[in-house]
């Protein structure tokens, strides 16, 4: 049984006409780091609602030759935060003559999320990179600037459907007498399309297509995948 | 008779525990809300009968609760009706309609008229205010022909040539809107319903899955479901069977059974069943 506080609630009913700034337009992340490469995902529905405003819109940005961000959420507080980000590696490049790495990156988002602490950009960011000595970590945020690094991670409208799935099948958790084996490019890709499909089946907010980026030392490949579409 | 014996309960709803979560609400407990189902229904009348569609997900919030449910109810043999809003609602208001109709059936001896339904739908929805969250559409055969009624949660209704609810009723109306004309034949209005609902699956995210349709005519009903499949799952890639002695084993125990007595029965070859 939840007992909500008395004044928060009846303040919150005087106040459920105001203009609301945040909107929730869904879509899923999916990112799994490995030893020599690193890989994310996105579906391409925008919802709002019970609505549809795209079946073909990437919540994924490539910032860097080393570094892929996922975010979904408030899709315009996505547009914003991504704009400001590409402008501020704009100026370290020109500042320090070299590209931002991986963690830099990383610690700089976490600072611009925590500047808007009470005003907050509401999106969920799983940040996929390349570190220095070449292997593949993933950065997860929430929406006021908390960073955890970590090997994989599945965010947005059905990241808590599924997480456990990756724990079960990357980190092999609740399983024994099983040889680990180090995870593959391949495996991991056949891996994220198939929670994809899963969720596709019981999110409302998770359809139509998926956007798989994939780094490596050598090369960056993107590719496309059709879901269903209702 | 006993004095301590229960009296019998009243017919209709409880209302015992009002007082108590009314006082559990204003201390800021949260109650649980009814399962209120996205949906796209529609109906249409043709030549000859009446054809009811549906599509077949269930959701519970952003979650779908069920990928291929039952939404086209079944009233009397000569009429069905589609249900939306919330879960439970829909399938208790139609059941217990459904109830009194045959008893009205049998006491009449002749096929019911739709509009008897309606009547009682209308009536049962309006003596609750709309707190029974039930929209429908309500569709069959009589004697004076064919008919199709929309019915809203408050009790009005409307009768009309061809119709929409639900969630996606904005997008399944706009097909209709822009395609139906008087005197379908049964194929053009069953082909018609299934685009109406396919614009609901596709566009309204409360509905999905499959397209159900019924067809009612004169003496006969066609209950088709699924009636086309627009959404396939999508093919696993990986192999999910996990190997024997993966599951970790806390604790054994063994129970040892003793035979006692060994009964062989022999059973005839099974030609004559045994009824005695």
């Amino acid at each position: 049984m939840i007992l909500a506080n008395t004044e928060s609630n009846s303040s919150l009913k005087s106040h459920n006409t105001r203009f609301n700034p945040y909107d929730d337009n869904g879509g899923s992340i999916v990112a799994i780091g490995g030893d020599d490469f690193v890989v994310i995902a996105s579906d391409t529905r925008l919802s709002t609602g019970f609505s549809i405003y795209s079946r073909n819109q990437s919540k994924l940005f490539k910032l860097s030759k080393k570094s892929i961000l996922g975010s979904s959420g408030c899709w315009c507080d996505t547009l914003t935060l991504t704009r400001l980000l590409n402008a501020r590696m704009q100026m370290y490049l020109h500042e320090h003559n070299k590209e931002m790495n991986t963690p830099a990156l990383a610690q700089m988002l976490s600072t611009m999320l925590y500047y808007k602490r009470f005003f907050p950009y509401y999106v969920s960011n799983i940040l996929a990179g390349i570190e220095s000595d070449g292997s593949g970590w993933i950065y997860s945020y929430d929406p006021i600037g908390n960073v955890e690094k970590c090997k994989f991670r599945a965010g947005g409208s059905s990241g808590v459907l599924l997480q456990p799935l990756l724990d079960n099948q990357i980190m092999l958790s609740n399983l024994q007498n099983i040889d680990e084996q180090p995870l593959s490019l391949e495996k991991a890709i056949k891996i994220i399309q198939d929670v994809f499909t899963s969720a596709a089946e019981r999110d409302i907010y998770t359809g139509d297509e998926i956007r798989i980026m994939s780094i490596t030392a050598d090369c960056f490949k993107e590719e496309k995948i059709q879901m269903r579409k209702d | 008779m006993l004095s301590t014996t229960k009296k019998l309960e009243n017919t209709g709803f409880s209302f015992d525990n009002c007082l108590r979560n009314r006082f559990l609400e204003k201390n800021g407990f949260i109650s649980p809300k009814g399962k209120k189902t996205g949906t796209t229904i529609a109906g249409v009348i043709f030549k000859d009968g009446v054809v009811l569609g549906s599509d077949t997900r269930a959701t519970d919030d952003t979650i779908v609760a069920d990928k291929n449910c039952e939404k086209i109810h079944y009233l009397n043999k000569n009429m069905y009706c589609c249900g939306a809003g919330t879960a439970a609602d829909t399938f208790q208001v139609t059941s217990m309609v459904s109830s009194n109709l045959e008893l009205h059936r049998l006491n009449s001896g002749r096929p019911v008229p739709v509009i008897v339904a309606c009547r009682m739908l209308k009536q049962m929805l309006f003596r609750y205010q709309g707190y029974v969250g039930a929209a429908l559409i309500l569709g069959g055969v009589d004697n004076t022909g064919s008919h199709l009624y929309c019915i809203y949660p408050h009790g009005s209704s409307d009768r009309l040539p061809y119709t929409t609810m639900g969630s996606g009723s904005l997008a399944a109306m706009a097909v209709f809107e822009s395609k139906w004309k008087p005197d379908l034949s049964e194929n053009e209005a069953k082909e018609l319903v299934k685009d109406a609902i396919a614009a609901g699956i596709f566009n309204d995210l409360g509905s999905g899955s499959n397209v159900d349709i019924c067809v009612i005519r004169k003496d006969s009903v066609e209950y088709i479901r699924p009636y086309e499949c627009l959404n396939e799952k999508g093919i696993k890639r990986g192999n999910y069977k996990y190997k024997k002695g993966s599951t970790a084993l806390l604790q054994s125990h063994t129970i040892a059974l003793h035979l006692e007595e060994e009964i062989i029965q022999t059973i005839n070859d099974g030609s004559s069943m045994d009824t005695s």
